[in-house]
């Protein structure tokens, strides 16, 4: 009895979900059709903002006796061979905080006690959000240390209109340019020398402007001598302590508009994940033909 | 027969083909392995009955003097007379057929047994003072050798004996990691014995450590990248350079001092078994079978793999919990690696130092070896002919300790848990 109707369901289900025959299924019809054709008309373009998640990729550095973010790594498990025969697969290992990756709210002390502060709880909707883009590449190319500040801020929002609540504030820096690992890490005896945010800024952006969250073309969100700053590393505590998110090694920050890309960034739904390696990309408003 | 001192040689013939090895007769009784076992660690031992004092050979259940199954392993100093020798014109043995002629004689030792010998090229005309030491054959069985009664031998200076050496004179070595303290001792060390070619492997190019750059300036070394942890880039490394590496010493350690209760997690010793254990078995798959294919390949063929192992594989230092079973864990790959690699005459040599003069045997109390006594005990055992070298006082005491009772060093060890 019980088979039966299992398989009556199975064969419901089915016939429910072909698409009639000459006509365009429900989806067809709907939210995918709307951005096919923006896209095929050139009305919206799509920015890859990924680096590739390669072995190569260099991890976060932290002194060696304490727990290391693992790299990026992966065992073949078969590839067409005596293992499995047909098919090609790897089984992966790497830290949550690896390549192009997500910081949630719980990453940070601060955020422990926030609602909805891990990957497995955070709200689908902030997955898809606009994105205001500060151009730093001629400051960072001259200084390793520079650091963005509300004067910044101010400057920016003068030219391109007041930074909107529920939006990524990225910081464009060419860094993702270094694609010599050696320069990317940017490492000597005092540490890491790397762009970002200083701490009012990070304040400012938390408290005045109610961002969804800072994102970085370098290793962290904060600048890499930020664990000299007070608080250390600000754009952690302040953000993951307000509930915002981070986004780090992204790359093709230079092929944003200041204003009007909208970014969509949705790390995997890991139980109690702290952040996650994702697939981040931006939608344009496309040229004018 | 006269000295044959090692040259430099001759690069290789790409129209001919590359040999294949064969090896000496290997069957030993499992009384007669009492001495490879000593044999490995560097020693000449017979037995000796201890009830009336014979000495044996070659090694048997009982006396051959009381019939007293009391027989005791024990070094010899191997003084003796060659009474008489003859060269080996003509064998049936592959391995013997492709190197006669080979001189052997029977040697008087002053202990009252005679023994048969190799004879080394320094030695003169019987009869005449000799000193008779063991050493390993290609196929990691003990055998004994006849040297010069005066002066040091080297074995290397006899053709036929240098193949019980894995002299890294003209030889081309990867050194997994030239960024450790120990690492760039083994590299200079290498350099110095005059190996021709050294590939270093450096993992993490972004960490800048002091000395590891001046290595480049040495004319025989070159950086490569290499991270054992990364099976893509040991693969991409035995691809570009495997099938020219002769020996290959596996310096890779990730050495961490926590014991179980002192870490939560184990994230930590995950990494230590990534590199010392992983890491091993990735080299090994990755360049194991190239050396194996150039295991007969003329004078400066392949013939050796180093692993860079502790005392603390032997028994667990608890104060080091997670360390040394990633160490333990090598250890018995590394004898898995060895049973392999035997069938070509590729010898494994395993190091056993005690705690080493760097940041992470800090804590411990001296005596602690210096990475350049670990970098020539390296060279030592290579141009010696032994499979396991456990180099300073503290690896000697463990190691005695181990061999006369195991489950009595645990006990002491276990009196340092952190």
């Amino acid at each position: 009895m019980k088979a039966t109707s299992k398989k009556t369901a199975a064969k419901a289900k089915t016939s429910k979900d072909k698409p009639r025959k000459g006509h365009p299924s429900k989806a067809e019809d709907g939210v995918h059709a709307l951005l096919r054709g923006l896209v095929a008309s050139g009305g919206v373009r799509l920015v890859d903002l990924t680096q590739t998640l390669s072995p190569d990729f260099p991890p976060i550095v932290l002194p060696p006796e304490m727990g290391q973010c693992r790299p990026f790594r992966m065992e073949e498990i078969s590839r067409y061979d005596e293992r499995g025969p047909a098919w090609y697969w790897n089984n992966l290992s790497f830290g949550e905080h690896t390549g192009t990756h997500f910081d949630a709210p719980i990453h940070w002390i601060s955020g422990r006690d926030r609602p909805n502060n891990a990957l497995d709880m955070l709200p689908i909707e902030h997955f898809i959000a606009p994105a205001c883009v500060i151009d730093c590449s001629r400051e960072a190319a001259v200084d390793a240390d520079f650091l963005l500040t509300v004067g910044h801020l101010h400057a920016f929002e003068k030219r391109h209109g007041r930074i909107a609540a529920g939006s990524w504030v990225l910081m464009r820096t060419d860094w993702s340019k270094r694609t010599d690992p050696v320069a990317f890490q940017n490492l000597d005896e005092t540490g890491q020398h790397t762009p970002g945010p200083d701490a009012d800024c990070v304040r400012f952006l938390v408290e005045q402007r109610d961002v969804l969250g800072f994102g970085t073309e370098t290793i962290g969100t904060d600048a890499g001598q930020a664990a000299h700053f007070k608080p250390p590393y600000p754009c952690h505590f302040t953000m993951h302590g307000a509930g915002k998110y981070g986004l780090q090694c992204l790359c093709n920050l230079d092929r944003l508009p200041p204003t009007g890309a909208v970014i969509v960034a949705a790390p995997l739904k890991i139980l109690e994940g702290s952040g996650s390696p994702l697939r981040v990309f931006a939608l344009l408003p496309g040229r004018q033909r | 027969m006269a000295l044959d001192t090692l040259q430099r040689p001759k690069r290789k013939n790409p129209i001919l083909r590359t040999r294949l090895p064969t090896l000496p007769p290997a069957a030993r009784s499992r009384v007669a392995l009492g001495l490879t076992a000593a044999a490995a660690r560097g020693r000449f031992e017979l037995q000796v009955c201890r009830d009336c004092g014979a000495v044996q050979y070659p090694p048997r259940e009982v006396c051959h003097a009381c019939l007293s199954e009391r027989l005791v392993w024990r070094a010899q100093d191997g003084r003796g007379e060659l009474l008489t020798e003859s060269v080996l014109r003509h064998a049936q043995e592959l391995f013997f057929r492709e190197r006669v002629p080979w001189r052997v004689g029977i040697v008087r030792l002053d202990a009252g047994v005679n023994v048969i010998a190799y004879v080394h090229a320094n030695v003169a005309t019987a009869p005449v003072r000799v000193r008779v030491t063991a050493a390993l054959d290609r196929a990691g069985q003990a055998v004994l050798v006849a040297v010069a009664a005066e002066g040091r031998t080297d074995l290397s200076d006899d053709a036929k004996l240098r193949e019980m050496t894995c002299d890294p004179r003209f030889r081309k070595v990867l050194v997994t990691d030239g960024k450790s303290p120990v690492g760039q001792a083994v590299v200079r060390a290498l350099a110095a014995a005059g190996a021709d070619q050294l590939w270093v492997g450096e993992a993490e190019p972004w960490k800048t450590f002091a000395g590891f750059a001046a290595l480049g300036d040495l004319p025989q070394v070159a950086i490569v990248p290499l991270d054992v942890t990364n099976g893509r880039s040991v693969r991409e490394l035995a691809g570009e350079i495997g099938a020219k590496v002769d020996i290959v010493v596996n310096t890779a350690d990730c050495h961490r001092t926590f014991g179980i209760a002192a870490r939560r997690g184990i994230e930590t010793a995950q990494l230590e078994m990534d590199v010392n254990y992983f890491g091993l078995l990735r080299l090994a798959q990755e360049f194991a079978p190239l050396l194996k294919a150039r295991a007969a390949d003329g004078r400066a063929g392949a013939i050796a793999w180093v692993n860079l192992l502790s005392i603390f594989a032997l028994s667990n230092y608890p104060p080091h919990g997670t360390y040394s079973a990633s160490k333990a864990a090598a250890l018995s790959l590394s004898q898995a690696l060895r049973a392999e690699l035997r069938q070509a005459g590729l010898r494994v040599i395993n190091l056993f130092p005690g705690p080493i003069d760097d940041d992470w045997d800090q804590l411990e109390l001296p005596p602690k070896l210096s990475p350049d006594a670990v970098a020539a005990a390296v060279v030592a055992a290579l141009k010696g002919s032994v499979e396991d070298v456990y180099p300073g006082d503290v690896a000697q005491d463990w190691l005695a300790r181990h061999l006369d009772n195991s489950k009595a060093l645990e006990r002491e060890l276990s009196e340092q848990a952190p």
